[in-house]
């Protein structure tokens, strides 16, 4: 086995005496030493696990909430340090731009150095060529010029790069070098890395991503007051950064595996929109599914996840009136899409107080001892188990509120033979409130919650994360060699070629460059015998 | 035939796998006790011989040494030998049956199921085991590999073990997320990588174990049969070299490709994201290791395998113990 030899010099580990420059080129030459390099890998890779075991506040907000909430003091420490976002938090970053100064730091003067290598002749044949590790040694009857003009035609059609003749004076011999693209392809590997960090650092900046829910037949426009959510980078400017498009979702359907063994599983989820580009352009039809998104003008449209919207009517005691109609997204509790909501219902004064229902939809109602529930996610069976309020919303107050919350400080619950108020409800059903108004349970549509989101920088990310292994392979996969061929005039008269090789590779197997080698003076005698023939013809 | 029924087989064809791996490992095991019999009465033998040149040089007086083993030696080697190489040829045999007995399973499973065999945990762990065993036949015609394969019948037979009992989950159709060609590529990568991974770090143990019988001087036990430390070595590495940049293919530039098209961001963090992270910057490091003065021979192997715990950690472990948007992996 060849030993192998860093490409950098020995670090001398102790540290100088404090002279501050001494003390800056000793601390910047171990920073870019090969050695600090693997201990930073190795530590950035230590440091992202706590990320992956506790709650990120920015990949799962609602785990984080729950974990506050059983954990209060375990949460003080983690706050203090940045656990909750450890892939923001300084620590974190100080390893990262450490690894990545060690990077740029290791990989300019390498660079450098490769370049002049690039460009410098293959060394001279060593005086004992015998010693390399791969040697053959034949002899044959041509003379040394005419062997060497051959090794010199066999060689470079082995791609082999080779000393200029002459050079220095070593004419018996032919030197020759191959495998720069080891180095190129390290280089490029690393420089790749540099850059897909930089693209992802930077395209954070300009990037955005908001949600928004959709209940079928209705739609948004893509501004930031009708997100139910946004997080953006720094730079993003909402109002140049975001398309001028509106969208409709026309219809959006839900298909569940109805048999078999993952029954009630999701199987495919399909939304057809009606596109509007910008105000005044003409509506374009499209279907977004799972692992198809729409992509508008970069910025892309996603299904996250889906629901149901049930619908009611809330009619007034004269039957006529209405006060309320229309669908109201709900929220799945279960995979059986279990969901609960509230329906608010605000009431002009002289019709009557505010009405607050408070609902379950099932959309494949059972009910047994433990109370009703959804047995299937598709809707089969669809039921509403209500419970209602009235009173004063407090809409008015200028206090934000959930839309999925009753607010029920200022209400009473209806009640009716002194149990609360409850009924259950099929499709087309109307229940009397015990004041004399109705509720009717209409139907359901289906709700999606959307993600628009734009990701800057990913095709720089992966145009450098491509490059990344196209460098790797040569990295990983080119071996440097070096190959002599020298003839000389032996002592019967007839003339002895030598051919020997060197790896300059670590842990590449010496018989591979044995094998060369022997081709390669398989490849000599060929053409001898060739050339021969011709000159006897 | 039903479609579903030729899925259920196929968890009845990979058992008997399971069972004609085992009868390869017994018989590999046998052929190893053989040959370390031969080795020790080989041994045995030496010394008795240099035991009488130097009884006869010695004083005449003293009677020769010839114990049973020393005269017997022989009769037994040459008894012994064909027996081992007999066990051997029967070892390997039986294990390229299984590899066709297991390739049967995984293609059933997969026609049976309409896609390709790496949905779920169980699909995952078989075709992956069946990488892995493929890789360990073609380097079992080596010297080198011949000693691993003994090792890695052991681990494909527990792997693919646990895969037919505790990990099964029975064929059924995929969630809306998995339903996309970047699932073929994706995953088939990390099954490609895994295989590979696995294979590497067999090697890279067997490596530390040879470095350190050499380092020690010992000429007889389980280290001093491995072959020469120095080419584990470059076996393993070589490996590597060939499973990385499939790791950083698949499981990383087409995973954040296929999030993207899936969840709209190519990067978020997600424990199953972090975990293929955690392996790639491990690999990396033991690259590094392998270039480093003072880092080489079984302190990089050290370094293999952490990065070959954090393999099986990324896929066993965060599929059973978090619950991030790569949770239907499935149990
Ligand atoms: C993000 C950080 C880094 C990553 C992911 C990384 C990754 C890799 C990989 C995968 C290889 C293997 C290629 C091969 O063996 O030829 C490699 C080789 C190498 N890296 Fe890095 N590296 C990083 C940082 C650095 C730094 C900071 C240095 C400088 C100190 C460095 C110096 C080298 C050198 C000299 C090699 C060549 C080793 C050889 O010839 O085998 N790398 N790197």
């Amino acid at each position: 086995m060849t030993t192998r030899m860093d490409t950098r010099p020995p670090v001398d580990d102790r540290p100088p005496p404090l002279h501050g420059l001494e003390l800056a080129r000793w601390a910047w030459r171990q920073l870019t030493s090969m050695r600090v390099a693997l201990i930073l890998l190795f530590l950035l890779a230590v440091a992202a696990i706590p990320g992956s075991v506790i709650p990120q506040s920015d990949v799962n907000p609602l785990n984080v909430r729950d974990f506050r909430a059983r954990n209060p003091t375990l949460s003080e420490w983690y706050d203090r340090l940045g656990l909750f976002d450890v892939y923001s938090a300084p620590w974190f970053a100080a390893i990262y731009l450490a690894l990545l100064v060690s990077l740029v730091g290791c990989i300019l003067p390498r660079c450098w150095q490769h370049w002049k290598a690039v460009r410098a002749q293959p060394p001279k044949a060593p005086r004992r060529l015998s010693r390399l590790p791969a040697y053959r040694r034949i002899e044959v009857d041509a003379a040394p010029a005419e062997v060497l003009a051959v090794a010199r035609a066999e060689l470079r059609s082995r791609r082999f790069r080779l000393r200029r003749p002459g050079a220095d004076g070593d004419d018996d011999a032919v030197a020759a070098e191959i495998g720069h693209l080891r180095e190129t392809g390290n280089l490029l590997f690393h420089l790749s890395v540099v850059v897909v960090l930089l693209a992802v650092a930077l395209g954070g900046l300009f990037s955005y991503r908001a949600t928004v829910l959709v209940p079928e037949g209705s739609g948004f426009s893509n501004q930031v007051i009708q997100f139910d959510s946004l997080s953006a980078g720094a730079l993003f400017d909402p109002a140049d950064d975001l398309p001028p498009f509106s969208m409709d979702v026309e219809s959006f359907t839900m298909e569940f595996v109805d048999a078999g063994n993952q029954i009630g599983q999701p199987s495919h989820y399909e939304a057809t929109v009606s596109l509007v580009r910008e105000p005044g352009a003409e509506p374009e039809t499209h279907t977004i599914r799972v692992n198809e998104p729409l992509d508008i003008d970069g910025t892309s449209v996603h299904i996250i996840n889906p629901g149901y919207a049930p619908a009611f009517t809330v009619r007034a005691a004269d039957r006529e009136t209405i006060l309320a109609e229309g669908p109201v997204p709900f929220l799945p509790d279960d995979s059986s899409f279990t969901s609960t909501g509230v329906v608010k219902v605000e009431v002009p004064p002289e019709l009557g107080d505010d009405i607050g229902i408070q609902a379950n939809f099932l959309p494949t109602a059972y009910l047994d001892e433990n109370g009703p529930r959804s047995v299937f996610p598709g809707a089969r069976n669809p039921e509403v188990y209500l419970t209602a309020w009235h009173g004063d919303l407090g809409l008015d107050d200028g206090r934000p509120q959930s839309v999925y919350r009753l607010d029920t400080d200022d209400m009473e619950q209806y009640s009716a033979d002194g149990e609360p108020f409850r009924s259950r409800l099929a499709v087309g059903d109307t229940v009397e409130l015990p004041d004399g108004r109705f509720i009717t349970f209409d139907g359901y549509v289906t709700w999606v919650n959307l993600q628009i989101g734009r990701n800057s920088g990913r095709e720089l990310a992966l145009v450098g994360a491509v490059l990344a292994v196209v460098g790797l392979m040569g990295s990983l996969y080119v071996r440097r060699r070096r190959a002599w061929v020298r003839a000389s005039v032996g002592p019967e008269g007839r003339t002895v070629v030598e051919v020997a090789g060197l790896h300059r590779t670590e842990g590449a197997a010496g018989d591979r460059l044995a094998d060369e080698i022997g081709a390669i003076t398989d490849g000599l005698l060929l053409r001898l015998g060739g050339a021969k023939e011709k000159r006897e013809d | 035939m039903d479609l579903d029924a030729v899925a259920e087989w196929s968890r009845y064809v990979v058992v008997v796998a399971v069972l004609v791996y085992l009868a390869a490992w017994l018989a590999f095991c046998a052929e190893g006790g053989l040959r370390s019999r031969i080795r020790r009465s080989g041994e045995a033998a030496a010394t008795d011989r240099s035991a009488e040149l130097v009884g006869v040089g010695g004083s005449s007086t003293t009677a020769p040494v010839s114990g049973p083993g020393g005269v017997d030696a022989p009769d037994t080697d040459a008894e012994l030998g064909p027996r081992a190489d007999r066990l051997g040829r029967d070892g390997r045999v039986l294990f390229g049956l299984a590899t066709l007995v297991l390739a049967v399973g995984v293609v059933m499973r997969g026609v049976g199921t309409g896609r390709t065999p790496w949905a779920n945990m169980y699909e995952f762990s078989i075709t992956g085991a069946l990488v892995a065993s493929i890789v360990f036949l073609v380097l079992a015609r080596t010297v080198v590999g011949k000693v691993v394969a003994v090792w890695a019948v052991l681990l494909i037979f527990v792997t693919v073990g646990l895969a037919a009992t505790f990990l099964y989950v029975p064929p059924g159709p995929l969630q809306p997320a998995l339903q996309s060609y970047w699932l073929v590529i994706h995953v088939g990568c990390a099954v490609l990588a895994f295989g590979l991974f696995t294979v590497s770090a067999v090697v890279s143990a067997l490596q530390i174990a040879s470095e350190r019988a050499a380092d020690r001087g010992r000429t007889t036990g389980f280290g001093a049969s491995l072959p020469d430390s120095a080419a584990l070595d470059r076996l393993a590495y070589r490996l590597t070299a060939i499973a990385f940049p499939i790791w950083t293919f698949g499981p990383l530039i087409l995973g954040a490709i296929w999030a993207e098209v899936s969840w709209g961001r190519y990067w978020g963090w997600d424990p199953k994201e972090v975990w293929a992270l955690i392996t790639w910057l491990a690999y990396a490091a033991y690259l590094h290791a392998r270039a480093t003065a003072g880092w080489k021979g079984s302190k990089a192997s050290v370094v293999a395998l952490v990065g070959y715990a954090t393999v099986l950690f990324s896929y066993f472990g965060v599929n059973i113990l978090f619950n991030g948007l790569h949770s239907y992996g499935g149990l």
